[in-house]
Order: structure tokens, then C-alpha cells, then sequence
């Protein structure tokens, strides 16, 4: 719970400076934008949590999305309706999740490793089917019978009409995918489970549970929500670059769902502190542009915002070297940087 | 006036989280004696041999060495001050040789700073280290991982000796040894003992701790339970002290009334990795088998195959007459055969989540309405087993970790009984419990025998084992070495010599 609060008053004082640093007359706009941009983000951020939790991790998320934004484009180009292409691309995803699972759970490999090999195939894949980026114009041209549903998925999906952006979709998706992963967390038996296997796996599989079916379902949570997220980009930014498109986004989805509570050991962490920790660095992201930082510095921002989120977690636990480390400076006063 | 005692800890009290490992204890050790130390399991031997050994800071007492105070910060302080601690697990780096290993951290070295290795001159002194415990020096290039058990262990004293040891403290030295290796152990400590290094011994095996102890220390939930001198060491006496009540009592038999027809039946099994020779038994309804052997004998193995987390590779297990095909455990756990596994902190236990999550964790299953849990069972689950049972929480979502090891042991037998099992296979059901805790569960093994219940009892707790079992069947490594039945010549003698490979 004090990890939660801690995000949400992060949350509100960078909102409030967000505010304080940009004219009234663009809040409204820009404050649509940035929850957009938080849903998709949550979106990958949930689905890696959710797999974090039970003791996984996902180094391909980044690469799913490009392959699946870019599957997306082309399978609608080649002719298929829009919603056929949509479920295609989601199937990727289930699929892709599957072959994670299986490799983990049945050849012992390491999800680290696993992923990690993952993170190169599926960037190589996207380059190999698109030869450069693919434009949602280029296939509305291509093929004008779907234009029409495509235009309404963006507007149901990303909120989007040929007006400009009208409503944070993305940022509804995102809620939508968080309160049913939040029950199936909080409140069913398989996030019962899920709990279970990321604090002690060999607790789970001594109480008869299927350990490596709960494990593979997870991993198909992560990869699909990734290939959901490859979807909505396409839809959101109008074109899909091969090459760049979710790169290193892997670790933006890492990162929101430490900041939101979950812990890297597994077996931690809450649906809500979840959207919490991916609202966190998109509008860091915007923070940095207003108050006139300079877009150049942010990773280094987004390292030293997750570093100092993890030492006071630690801090605030307690009994750490960290809290040690606390206590041991405050009698003393001194500054840092002596 | 006689000189101090070469080491003399006084008061030592030691709290551990929601247990008090040791209050107020106090020991002497003169030059070149043994002294024993013996207790339950959880009555804080390996605790207070820390707290000598430097690994752990008491948190009142004091300890003495040579007659002065010394507060040893890290082991590595106590091993340059003389005292050294051969750990149960062994402390060796397995993928280094054996020279490697006895001069790790303190390497002989040349060429000032860049500290280049010295083998020549260590090789010379590692030499005379191997032969003081009686092993050949072309042992030294072997890499400690290629060596049996026995000689780690020589290994770890000679790397003791090498730090000029004059407190040797072995925890348990003899728990993974075969007769042979024990016997050069005695032997190794003879020779130590006319060199005047003094031996702090813990063991459990009462005999022996009659052959190699001139004194016998008692511990009894962490406190001193009194002292034997050699001559009064009978095993009577010391199992007196250890349980501090009548045995009678401490090992009910007031539920059972024989056994019956054999409830689980175990033919020519072989697991994965396992040895050739297959094992064959049965356990009866009603009856509890105890399962002795030494450690590494496959005991635990045996119990992890027949519950389904270890491969099978042959041989047949039938539960109530009915062949069970193994593949995880759910597929025994449907039979009603169930494991209290031996490592409850790794295997049995979620230990950050609640006493109710880990209660409710094997039982999900009928807590399961379409998929959501059903919160109200849950409670009610949590609430009845934490009464039955007696486990000592504040409330029902403390987490496990913080509980005392009885209370833990407590909860991972609730999360079975809820089943109604018909085979209980209970691994080690009372490492790391105090003597309270223990006389309640072995109150409760008896209830459920007492009920039909085929107990499976796996134990190297020898005292545990002659008195609770009806049966005892000896493990040597891999098969069945023999079977002693209570009033049938079932003696700590005839299973130590079963188990160690001599005939019954």
C-alpha cells in the first residue's frame, strides 16, 4: 500500500507541474494526449506485470509490438477486414506467448533468456515481411473498402476522428484491461496461483497446482497484451516503422511495473499500482519537454526517477541496508556530494 | 587456581523473530576435550554454535576465550582468533581443488600488490594439512566437487587446521557419512584432541556421542537442559533431558489399534537420476512407517517420485488398490496421498503470504466457485485449521515467514488435513520444531493413524523414529535394506547398521 501511495503522489505532484508549466488554454488537449499515450503504455505494462508477478519476465514485449503493428498493416494492405487482421495480430501474440511458455516450462530454459532471444527474432521477422514502415494512408489507398471500418476502429480504439484527437480511447482500453486482469489478480483463483508461483514456485507445484500451465498463461498475457499494444500504435501514430517501432519499449514496460509495486523476484504487486507505475513515465516524458529540460536528457531521467522509487521502497520496507544507510545520515546532517 | 577454560560462554540469549532461540545459556571447554552438545531439533544447538563461531552477535552474555571477553564480528575474526565452525551444509567452493580451498581468502602470494599465487609454497603446507586429517596429498588437485561426503568434511577440518584452529565446532559431522568415513572421523578427532584442540560436537546420534564425547551438554528450547559426565552417558539420560518429560507420554500410541490392509503399495519404483536398485514397500492403514537412512540415502527422493515432482522411470505405486499414474502431483493429491514435504521454507510454505493463503493454497481447488474464490469458505477454512491445530498467529493473514518453525510446520500440515488424506507422507515432520510444538504433532500423528490414516514417515531423528513408528524400514541408497518392527529388535543400533550397509 505505501508503494501505491508513494506513485500516486509522484503522480499528482508531476500532473501539478505539468499544469503550472504549460498556458491553460492547451490543459485540455494536452492532458488527452498524455492519458492516450499513458494507455498504451498501461497496456504493455499490465500484460508484463501480470507475468512479473508471477515470477516471469518479458525482454520481447518491444519487439511483439513492432512485429505485430507491422502485421497488422500489412495483413489489412493484403486485403483482409480490419477486425480479421486485428484478431490475426492478436493471435500472433497468444502465439508467440505459447512458444515463450512452452520453452520455459518445458525445456527449463530461462524466461530471461528466452525472451531476450525472442527480442532479436521477432525485430529480425518485422524488418524481414516490411520492406520500410507501413502507413495506415498507404493501405486506406490500397484498399479503400476497409478505410471506413479502419476509421472507426481508430476512433474507437485510440479516440481519433479525421477532426484530431477527441478522447483518451487508449487510456479506457487500458482501464478496461485493468479492471478484468485486476479481478482475475485479486479475486480468482488462477491470480491465486499466480501469487503463489512467483513467491515460491515449489510451494505451488508441492500443493498440486499446474504449475506450467499457469506459467504458459502468463506468458501468452504478456505477449498478448504486447500485440494489442503493436495494434494501437498503428492506429495511434498512422505508420509502423519495421525497424523502430516499439524498440526498447520492453523496458519502459519493465520499469512502469517496478514503479508500480511489483517486484522483480515475483509474487508482488496490485492491478492498481500497476496503471499507477505506467502513468508514470509518459508524463515524465511530457515534464521534461514543458518545463524545457530538453527531450535529450530523459533516459537519463527515467533511470534516476526509477532509482530513487526503488531506494525509498526499500527504505520505507525497512530492515534493508538502504533504511541502514537512512538512519546512519540523518544524525550525522552532512551533505551529499562531500 | 586453575587456569580459565580455553573457551567459556556465559548468558548467551539470542531472539530471533517470534522466537527466542536461546535464554541465558551457558558452556565450558577445556583444551583438548570434547564436549557434545545434544538437543531436539530447534533447541538451539546450531544457534549458540554460531554465536562461538562469530556468525551470529548474541544479544546478551558474554564469550570468553582464554578467559577474555572476545565478540567475534564475521567467522573470519573467530577463525583468526582460533575458533573455527565446520558447517553442516559444507562451506567448500565445489568447482575449486582442495589446495584451492584450504587456503581460499588466505592465499600465500608474491609480487606485492599484484598478489600472484604462491603454489609452490601453499602446496608444501596444504600437504601436511591433508595428512594431519589423514587423507594422501595427491588429493590436493582433485576438485572438491569429485570428492565422497566424508572426505569434504576432512577437507573442511584440515582448512580449519590450517587456520590453527584450537575450537573446532562440527555441526552434525556425521549426518551424510557411511560407517567407514565415520570411523576415520573419530579418529581424526582423537588425534586433535592429544593436540589439545577442543571440540565442540553436535549430534543427535546418541551412540555416537558416547563414543567420542568426554562430556555431553544438553540444550532444551534454548536453554541448558544439564550436563552429563561421560560415565552417566546412557541413552536414557540424555533423551530425558532432551524431552524434559516422561517418553511414554511424549510419544503417544493411545489412537492406534493395530494395522490393517496396506493402503499404499510401492513396486520396483525407480526415479529419474535415482539408483538401480528399485524400492518396494507398503504402508498399512492405520500404522505409521518410519523411513531411516542416511542422509543422501534417497529417502526424500523416494517421497518426491511417489508424489509426482520427480520423474518416475519405472516400477508401479498403487493407493487404496488403485494403480496411480504419475505425472505431477495433483495426480496423487487426487488419491489422497499427501506430502509434508522436508523443506517446508523452500517447498511447503509461501512464506510472505498469510497463515490463510497458504492454508487455502492445495485446497483452491474446493474453494473454487467458477473460477472466483470463495472468501467465506476461505475464512472458515483458515479459521477451523488454526484452531485445530493450535497454530500460535495473531490472526489469520500473518505472514508464515514470521512464525516460529512449529507454528510453520503447523500450517503446513493444515494445508493437508482439510483433504481428509489417506496416505500422509510427512518428510522430516519435525526439523526445526521446539519440544512443545513437537509433542503436538506427534499427538496429532498419532490421532490420525488412530483414524486409518497410513503415515509415512520420513525421519533421521533416530529418537523420533523409535518412538513414534510401528515400523521402520531402512534405506541404505536406493532399496529396501531392511525392515525392524517395534518389539522385533527396532534399536538405534540395528538401524544405524542397516542404514550404514551391515545386514540386520
Amino acid at each position: 500500500m505505501n508503494r501505491i501511495a508513494g506513485v500516486f503522489v509522484l503522480l499528482v505532484v508531476m500532473y501539478v507541474a505539468l499544469l503550472a508549466s504549460t498556458p491553460p488554454d492547451i490543459w485540455y488537449s494536452n492532458l488527452i494526449d498524455l492519458a492516450n499515450r499513458q494507455g498504451l503504455w498501461g497496456v504493455m505494462t499490465l500484460g508484463v506485470a501480470v507475468l512479473i508477478v508471477a515470477g516471469g519476465i518479458d525482454l520481447s514485449i518491444g519487439s511483439v509490438i513492432g512485429l505485430s503493428a507491422v502485421a497488422f498493416g500489412l495483413l489489412m494492405e493484403a486485403g483482409y477486414h480490419p477486425l480479421l487482421s486485428l484478431a490475426a495480430t492478436l493471435g500472433i501474440g497468444v502465439l508467440i506467448g505459447l512458444a515463450h511458455g512452452l520453452l520455459v516450462t518445458k525445456l527449463r530454459l530461462q524466461p530471461f533468456i528466452v525472451t531476450l532471444c525472442g527480442l532479436f527474432v521477432y525485430r529480425g521477422l518485422s524488418r524481414y515481411v516490411a520492406t520500410g514502415a507501413v502507413g495506415l494512408e498507404r493501405i486506406k489507398k490500397a484498399r479503400p473498402a476497409s478505410a471506413g471500418v479502419i476509421d472507426q476502429l481508430q476512433y474507437a480504439l485510440v479516440g481519433e476522428s479525421p477532426a484530431g484527437l477527441q478522447f483518451p480511447a487508449m487510456f479506457a482500453v487500458m482501464l478496461v484491461l485493468a479492471a478484468v486482469l485486476g479481478l482475475v489478480l485479486h479475486k480468482t483463483v488462477y491470480g491465486r496461483y499466480w501469487y503463489a508461483i512467483g513467491y515460491n514456485e515449489q510451494a505451488a507445484r508441492y500443493s498440486g497446482i499446474a504449475v506450467d500451465r499457469q506459467r504458459i498463461a502468463v506468458f501468452v498475457i504478456s505477449s498478448t497484451c504486447a500485440a494489442l499494444c503493436g495494434v494501437l500504435w498503428l492506429l495511434s501514430k498512422s505508420d509502423a516503422n519495421p525497424e523502430s517501432a516499439g524498440a526498447s519499449y520492453e523496458l519502459y514496460a519493465i520499469t512502469g511495473a517496478v514503479l508500480g509495486g511489483c517486484s522483480l523476484r515475483g509474487g508482488e504487486g496490485t492491478a492498481l499500482g500497476m496503471v499507477l507505475g505506467a502513468m508514470v513515465l509518459p508524463l515524465l516524458q511530457k515534464l521534461v519537454v514543458f518545463l524545457g529540460i530538453g527531450d535529450a536528457i530523459l533516459p537519463t531521467v527515467i533511470g534516476l526517477t526509477l532509482l530513487a522509487g526503488v531506494m525509498v521502497d526499500e527504505a520505507l520496507r525497512g530492515g534493508t541496508r538502504l533504511s541502514g544507510l537512512f538512519a546512519r545520515l540523518r544524525p550525522k546532517g552532512s551533505g551529499p556530494g562531500g | 587456581m586453575s587456569s580459565p577454560p580455553l573457551l567459556e560462554a556465559t548468558g548467551v540469549r539470542k531472539q530471533f523473530p517470534g522466537v527466542l532461540a536461546l535464554d541465558t545459556v551457558s558452556l565450558r571447554l577445556g583444551r583438548g576435550e570434547v564436549l557434545a552438545v545434544v538437543g531436539e531439533n530447534g533447541a538451539g544447538k546450531s544457534t549458540l554454535m554460531k554465536v562461538v563461531a562469530g556468525l551470529y552477535t548474541p544479544d546478551a552474555g558474554t564469550v570468553l576465550l582464554d578467559g577474555r571477553p572476545v565478540a567475534f564480528a564475521t567467522p573470519a575474526e573467530a577463525m583468526s582468533a582460533g575458533v573455527s565452525l565446520i558447517h553442516q551444509e559444507l562451506n567448500l567452493a565445489e568447482n575449486l581443488s582442495v589446495l584451492d580451498n584450504l587456503f581460499l581468502g588466505r592465499e600465500a602470494t608474491f609480487g606485492g600488490p599484484f598478489r600472484f599465487l604462491n603454489r609452490g609454497a601453499m602446496r608444501g603446507k596444504g600437504a601436511d594439512l591433508v595428512r594431519r586429517v589423514g587423507l594422501p596429498p595427491a588429493l590436493l588437485d582433485a576438485a572438491v566437487g569429485s570428492l565422497p561426503p566424508g572426505q569434504k568434511q576432512l577437507v573442511e577440518i584440515a582448512r580449519a587446521l590450517g587456520l590453527d584452529a584450537r575450537v573446532l565446532i562440527m555441526d552434525e559431522p556425521t549426518s551424510s557419512l557411511t560407517q567407514t568415513e565415520t570411523d576415520r572421523l573419530y579418529t581424526v578427532i582423537d588425534g586433535l584432541k592429544a593436540d589439545g584442540v577442543a571440540v565442540l560436537y553436535i549430534s543427535h546420534r546418541l551412540a555416537e556421542v558416547k563414543r567420542c564425547a568426554d562430556r555431553v551438554m544438553v540444550l532444551r528450547d534454548g536453554r541448558n537442559a544439564g550436563e552429563l559426565a561421560k560415565a552417566d552417558v546412557t541413552h536414557d539420560n540424555i533423551v530425558r533431558l532432551m524431552v524434559g518429560r516422561d517418553l511414554k507420554q511424549f510419544f503417544p500410541r493411545d489412537h492406534r489399534h493395530g494395522a490393517g490392509a496396506a493402503v499404499l503399495s510401492v513396486e520396483g519404483l525407480r526415479y529419474a537420476n535415482g539408483p538401480e536398485l528399485p524400492a518396494s514397500f507398503e504402508v498399512r492403514a492405520g500404522e505409521v512407517l518410519g523411513m531411516a537412512g542416511l542422509v543422501g540415502a534417497g529417502r526424500t527422493e523416494l517421497a518426491e517420485a511417489v508424489f509426482g515432482v520427480r520423474p518416475v522411470v519405472a516400477g508401479t505405486v498403487r493407493v487404496g488398490g488403485e494403480t496411480v499414474t504419475i505425472r505431477r502431483p495433483a495426480d496423487v493429491i487426487a488419491h489422497g496421498l499427501l506430502l509434508a514435504p522436508e523443506d517446508r521454507r523452500l517447498h511447503g510454505l509461501v512464506l510472505e503470504r498469510g497463515v490463510d493463503f497458504n492454508l487455502s493454497l492445495p485446497n483452491l481447488d474446493r474453494l473454487n466457485r467458477a473460477g472466483w474464490v470463495d472468501r467465506i469458505a476461505e475464512r472458515e477454512l483458515a479459521n477451523s485449521s488454526i484452531a485445530r491445530l493450535r497454530v500460535k498467529t495473531p490472526n489469520a493473514a500473518k505472514p508464515v515467514g514470521q512464525l516460529s518453525g512449529g507454528n510453520q510446520q503447523k500450517v503446513v500440515f493444515g494445508k493437508w488435513l482439510a483433504r481428509g488424506p489417506r496416505v500422509l507422507v510427512l518428510d522430516e515432520p519435525t526439523r526445526g520444531v521446539d519440544v512443545g510444538a513437537k509433542a503436538e504433532i506427534y499427538a496429532l500423528i498419532d490421532e490420525l493413524a488412530g483414524r486409518g490414516v497410513a503415515v509415512w514417515m520420513i525421519s533421521s531423528d533416530m529418537e523420533e523414529l523409535l518412538g513414534m513408528s510401528d515400523r521402520v524400514l531402512v534405506l541404505p541408497a536406493g532399496g529396501v535394506a531392511g525392515e525392524l518392527r517395534r518389539g522385533g529388535g527396532l534399536t538405534e543400533e540395528a538401524v544405524m547398521r542397516l542404514a550404514t550397509g551391515g545386514s540386520a
